[in-house]
């Protein structure tokens, strides 16, 4: 009997779609990726482009720490193409973030994360445009990327291996064989308004903080809770590493640099519909305030944009700051009786990689399979070859 | 952001499959200071979810959501509303040109992004020397081991701006040939001399300044012909000398 490829269908092209598709065509099935947008044009394309160092997450949240400082050694070697690798720093302005410093070289040890603390002198001579109040400073291997082009240098590698992607095309309803297994997905062509069915050996929603308005009616839940910051960009790049506040996570506690650029981000509330999230004025203002605490030549920048992104933020009913960044992913079988269904959310960019490797691992089971990663070892294609008409395929 | 509202009439050009394409209008309540892709963004969340655009970075580093607003290229997530139009008025928002449209707003940039590919431009390059030779001083002070993502965004602004880029596809079109300059500036590889060195090249360009006017990114495509065209002069001259093979 010849051996047929399982076929698997992933909704969504954002980091964890592109990550998923990567790793599963790698691993030798066959994919198809569900786009209603373009690659990234949801949360991911709009985040604020920090390569975690984990920094952030060591005292109160230390298994996303963990999974953020071993995500961003990988990524270095793999997506060096679209990472300004520079460093970061924490700083202290207040007495009150001074008091936070040994929590944080404590919890940063206990993760593995290297932090260095250096004099203000040194933290000034790095970045002369830093808040020359700073009091005390720590050296954390933070960087920033490009949003979109790690997307679809993702995307690139699992068109490189065979995946199939289908941008403007939205999955509308899962389909199921009759009994309580989805065997695809009914898919409208945006383009032309043409819809058909889709079949495969298994679906994955990958549809981040859209994941259970895509499960909707199917019987499956998950429990996301849509937490949208807003962000703020200047027109100038005063620093040259991303400068975390050190504090505990709140809200705009980081300024990153990018391109000729600098954003600050970022706040956190909760949204009810995800598809349009308004940027009110106040947080727009506050973020201009709290970047100007930490760079104070921002005063004398202009404001190039003022965006959101809403963070699919796994668990309800607590405030979006308590709850973990750490992912998720659900077979639909074990908690909603339903087959051929599962889910991933969660997590954070810095953390697409292994988000997919464990969502991979689990179709992989479910399939009866037993094949290993192996994306953490190889660089991804040029994020150029996503557009490419093959591929980048000789 | 401000707290004024404006009444502003988004005329929207559509294209679905092989149906002849035609423009469709709608009336938005807008912050003046909000920007014209949040008014695309509003009309698919609320009037039509069949608009289909390009977007994903909503603050000009990725170069998604390039559109011609009332006939001229933006990069729309940097654009305000105020800046392109007045209270009452109307923003025309297309397709950019010299690319194939997939669907109403949205454009096929495979060509473009293949011969970007060739160049081999990288994207993270040093902070020092990253900015224009005009740009006096400019990351000077920067450590030379810093690095950072590039100006040029890939959003093909440039390409939709240019005149001569509808004489011929196989024009490789401003984007490109600034990719060109940069990566042989930092390379020399002189592969991309020759590659530009004709009438697909940097040859065709007539010296017009369009790209550099709608270039939402401090490249100066134009700028960067020009000195690409040195340079391929230069190589010809050392070439005739038998200075170079």
């Amino acid at each position: 009997m010849a051996f047929s490829k399982p076929h698997i269908i992933v909704i969504g092209a954002g980091f964890t779609g592109c990550a998923l598709a990567y790793d599963l065509a790698r691993r030798g099935m066959d994919v198809t990726v569900i786009e209603r947008g373009e690659i990234a044009s949801g949360t991911s394309g709009r985040t604020h482009g920090l390569l975690h160092s984990g920094g952030r997450y060591c005292v109160s949240d230390q298994e996303s720490a963990v999974e953020c400082i071993q995500e961003n050694i990988i990524l270095r070697k793999i997506a060096r193409q679209c990472i300004e690798f520079n460093g970061g720093l924490f700083v202290a302005l207040t007495e009150e973030d001074a008091a936070y410093a040994p929590r944080f070289a404590e919890g940063a040890a206990a993760c593995g994360i290297e932090i260095e603390q250096i004099s203000p002198q040194e933290a000034l001579r790095l970045e002369p445009n830093l808040n020359p109040k700073v009091l005390t400073v720590f050296t954390v291997p933070d960087g920033s990327f490009d949003p979109l082009r790690l997307a679809l240098a993702f995307a690139a590698s699992g068109r490189y291996f065979g995946a199939q992607f289908h941008p403007y095309h939205e999955a509308q309803v899962l389909v199921f064989d009759g009994q309580r297994r989805v065997k695809g997905v009914r898919v409208l062509n945006r383009t032309d308004g043409s819809t058909r069915e889709v079949h495969g050996d298994l679906v994955v929603n990958a549809t981040g903080a859209w994941a259970g308005k895509v499960l909707a009616g199917s019987g499956a839940q998950v429990n996301v809770t849509p937490t949208p910051g807003v962000m703020v960009a200047y027109d100038r790049r005063l620093i040259n590493r991303p400068i975390n506040r050190l504090t505990p996570p709140s809200d705009g506690d980081i300024i990153i640099p990018q391109r000729r650029m600098m954003v600050i981000g970022t706040t956190s509330y909760e949204a009810e519909d995800v598809d349009y999230i308004p940027v009110e004025d106040e947080q727009v203002q506050q973020m201009y305030s709290d970047a100007v605490a930490l760079v104070p030549g921002v005063a004398g920048c202009r404001m190039r944009g003022a965006y959101m992104s809403a963070r699919p933020l796994v668990g309800k009913g607590q405030s979006g700051r308590s709850l973990a960044r750490t992912f998720k992913c659900f077979d639909h079988l074990e908690a909603d009786g339903i087959d051929g269904l599962v889910t991933i959310t969660g997590g954070k960019a810095t953390t697409c990689r292994v988000m997919a490797e464990k969502t991979a691992d689990l179709v992989c089971k479910k399939l009866g399979l037993s094949i290993a990663c192996e994306t953490h070892a190889y660089a991804l294609r040029s994020y150029r070859d996503y557009y490419t008409p093959n591929g980048g395929r000789p | 952001m401000s707290h004024e509202r404006w009444t502003v009439t988004f005329i929207v050009s559509r294209r679905k499959g092989e149906q002849p394409p035609h423009f469709q209008s709608f009336q938005l309540e807008v912050d003046p200071d909000e920007y014209v892709l949040d008014g695309v963004e509003r009309i698919w969340a609320f009037h039509d979810r069949s608009l289909v655009f390009r977007h994903a970075c909503h603050h000009s580093t990725c170069g998604a959501c390039g559109m011609l607003v009332n006939g001229v290229e933006k990069l729309t997530c940097i654009t305000p509303i105020r800046s392109v139009t007045s209270n009452g008025g109307k923003v025309k928002v297309e397709p950019l040109r010299n690319f194939p449209v997939i669907s109403d707003l949205s454009v096929d940039m495979s060509t473009f992004y293949t011969r970007m590919e060739e160049t081999c431009a990288p994207q993270v390059v040093p902070v020092r020397g990253s900015a224009l030779p005009y740009e006096k001083g400019l990351f000077e002070q920067a450590d030379p081991a810093y690095e950072r993502l590039a100006d040029c965004i890939e959003c093909g602004c440039c390409i939709s701006a240019c005149p001569v880029a509808v004489t011929t596809p196989e024009y490789q079109g401003p984007a490109v040939l600034a990719a060109a300059q940069q990566a042989f500036s930092l390379t020399g590889h002189a592969g991309l001399l020759e590659k530009m060195d004709g009438a697909d090249g940097v040859w065709r360009c007539h010296s017009g300044f369009e790209c550099t006017a709608v270039c939402p990114s401090n490249v100066d495509p134009a700028w960067r012909i020009m000195d690409l065209r040195r340079k391929v002069i230069g190589r010809r001259i050392k070439r005739l000398f038998g200075l170079a093979k």
